[in-house]
């Protein structure tokens, strides 16, 4: 849209957002399955404390791109980046990188709830002992913590003994995010996090997106524009690999740019 | 940015055949509109009271028909969550039945006072208003064809066309109030000629809105806040000659 003809409210957000630091910046990013580009010269940045909505069709990128973000694609052969990722000026896809470090920085709350086999308590405390050894009254505190941060708290606290496979679909992927909050990351990556959810359960998580945004910054992967347009600051829109157009939600989801985004999100291909 | 009418169709037909539902309604008020302006002017020039009556009959029609759309509207608001053009189109269609409906009344109180004016035998003629009349009746054709072709372009031309009327209604208020002042006796059929102008000038106004909504409706732009405007009569001081 032309500045010019853009109410004046409209203006002034644009610039603010423009003038927000990226917390993640990714540069000419290209991706390898084998010899397969999954993604093709992506130049996005994530705004620090900000959610930023990736959408697009089954195959787009998206989720190769949250992938890359924490280097989950070092675990499978053949696979390969070129680019940068910028985390706070550094590369994280430079060969050096203590990619165990890096997790712990940049946590994945995945579509469907992985709970570990163990108790609620055991969920939350395991990731922690992997960076961290804390006594026991501050790992209870780290607990009650990111089981508070993930609104699981209430419900939970007096069965933190309890298997965590006995919540519900839900409360499962609430424990899962506080697992990934315990270990006190900078970005949590959610991959389609309330797809397998009911209503009321994925409106509890979108809940818990606003307020955890407070204090990180969140991309997030989902198929539901709805979602998106209710959760994110900032849509990307993927096609064949390659960012189509980024912008506020709120110009996205009323005016795009490009025909292929406007055609996505109207549900006329995809 | 790309225009509605250049994108491929829903996956989901019975959507995609409830837009064209809404803009049809909306033509199809248009339509109703456009009569009842011809009519109500006819009123007015030919000083045919029968005609006059026929146009003040439309409006529930007209009336109706906003409701349908405003019901229409709702009900895909709430079953479809339109989004982008989609939703900028069903949002338009919900201020441009509005603008279309505010038309109607105007029509409607032209055809009225044209009731009163018939009672008098003007001393003049009343070319400048038949010219009025035949203009804005074009600029709402040529939006009404905007509407149904969600067409940005015809959208702007109406746009700029308004200024013409705007220029038209300024002479044409000097003119009245030159008659008024020639003759005490023309007081009476001047007002009520002021009023109709100014009825007129008023459709014009909201055939300019409708242009503006769907221009942002088809690109998501918006018009410049300062349209072309020509309407002065506000400031118009005409002063009886010393003799």
């Amino acid at each position: 849209m032309d500045q010019s003809t853009q109410p004046s409210i409209l203006r002034e957000r644009a610039q603010a957002e423009a003038a927000e630091a990226a917390r993640v910046s990714i540069r000419n990013l290209d991706f390898f399955y084998g010899t397969n580009k999954a993604l093709k010269s992506i130049s996005l940045d994530l705004p620090d404390r900000k959610v930023t909505g990736m959408i697009g069709p089954s195959g787009c990128g998206k989720s190769t791109l949250l992938r890359v973000l924490n280097r989950m694609y070092d675990l499978y052969p053949n696979q390969y980046a070129g680019g940068e990722v910028l985390i706070d000026g550094v590369n994280i896809l430079e060969p050096g990188t203590d990619v165990n470090a890096l997790r712990s920085r940049v946590g994945m709350v995945f579509q469907k709830p992985t709970p570990f086999p163990m108790s609620i308590y055991e969920n939350i405390a395991f990731g922690v002992k992997l960076h961290e050894k804390l006594p026991r009254a501050e790992m209870d505190a780290r607990v009650e913590w990111a089981l508070s941060r993930a609104a699981l708290w209430g419900e939970v606290r007096d069965r933190l003994r309890s298997p965590a496979a006995s919540l519900s679909g839900g409360q499962q992927q609430r424990l899962c995010i506080a697992r990934t909050i315990a270990v006190r990351p900078e970005v949590i990556l959610l991959d389609e996090p309330t797809s397998a959810l009911d209503p009321i359960s994925t409106l509890k998580i979108e809940e818990l997106i606003d307020e955890l945004k407070r204090d990180f910054t969140i991309a997030i992967v989902t198929h539901n524009m709805q979602q998106a347009a209710r959760c994110a600051d900032q849509v990307a829109f993927f096609y064949l690999g390659e960012l189509i157009e980024v912008g506020p939600a709120g110009q996205i989801f009323t005016a795009p740019k490009q025909k292929k985004t406007q055609e996505y999100i109207t549900g006329r291909f995809g | 940015m790309s225009k509605m009418s250049d994108l491929a169709q829903h996956i989901v037909r019975s959507y995609e055949q409830e837009l064209k539902q809404l803009r049809d309604m909306l033509v199809e008020m248009g339509g109703l509109l456009e009569a009842q302006l011809a009519t109500a002017t006819a009123a007015v020039v030919h000083g045919d009271s029968a005609a006059a009556t026929a146009a003040m009959e439309q409006d529930p029609a007209v009336d109706t028909l906003e409701r349908e759309v405003e019901q229409f509207v709702i009900r895909l608001l709430a079953l479809r969550q339109p989004l982008a053009g989609d939703l900028r189109q069903i949002v338009a269609s919900l201020k441009i039945a509005s603008d279309l409906e505010r038309i109607g009344d105007y029509s409607a109180n032209v055809a009225k006072r044209s009731i009163v004016l018939n009672q008098f035998n003007l001393s003049f003629k009343l070319s400048g208003l038949a010219h009025m009349a035949r203009q804005v009746q074009e600029n709402l054709k040529l939006t009404i064809d905007a509407v149904g072709d969600s067409d940005a372009e015809k959208a702007v031309q109406v746009w700029r066309a308004d200024q013409a009327v705007d220029d038209i209604y300024t002479a044409i208020f000097r003119e009245l109030i030159t008659y008024m002042m020639e003759d005490a006796r023309n007081i009476t059929p001047c007002t009520h000629l002021l009023f109709i102008a100014k009825n007129l000038e008023r459709i014009g106004d909201h055939t300019t809105n409708i242009a503006e909504t769907v221009h942002y409706a088809s690109t998501g732009e918006v018009l410049p806040e300062g349209r072309p405007k020509g309407e002065s009569s506000a400031y118009t001081i005409i002063r009886p000659q010393e003799h």
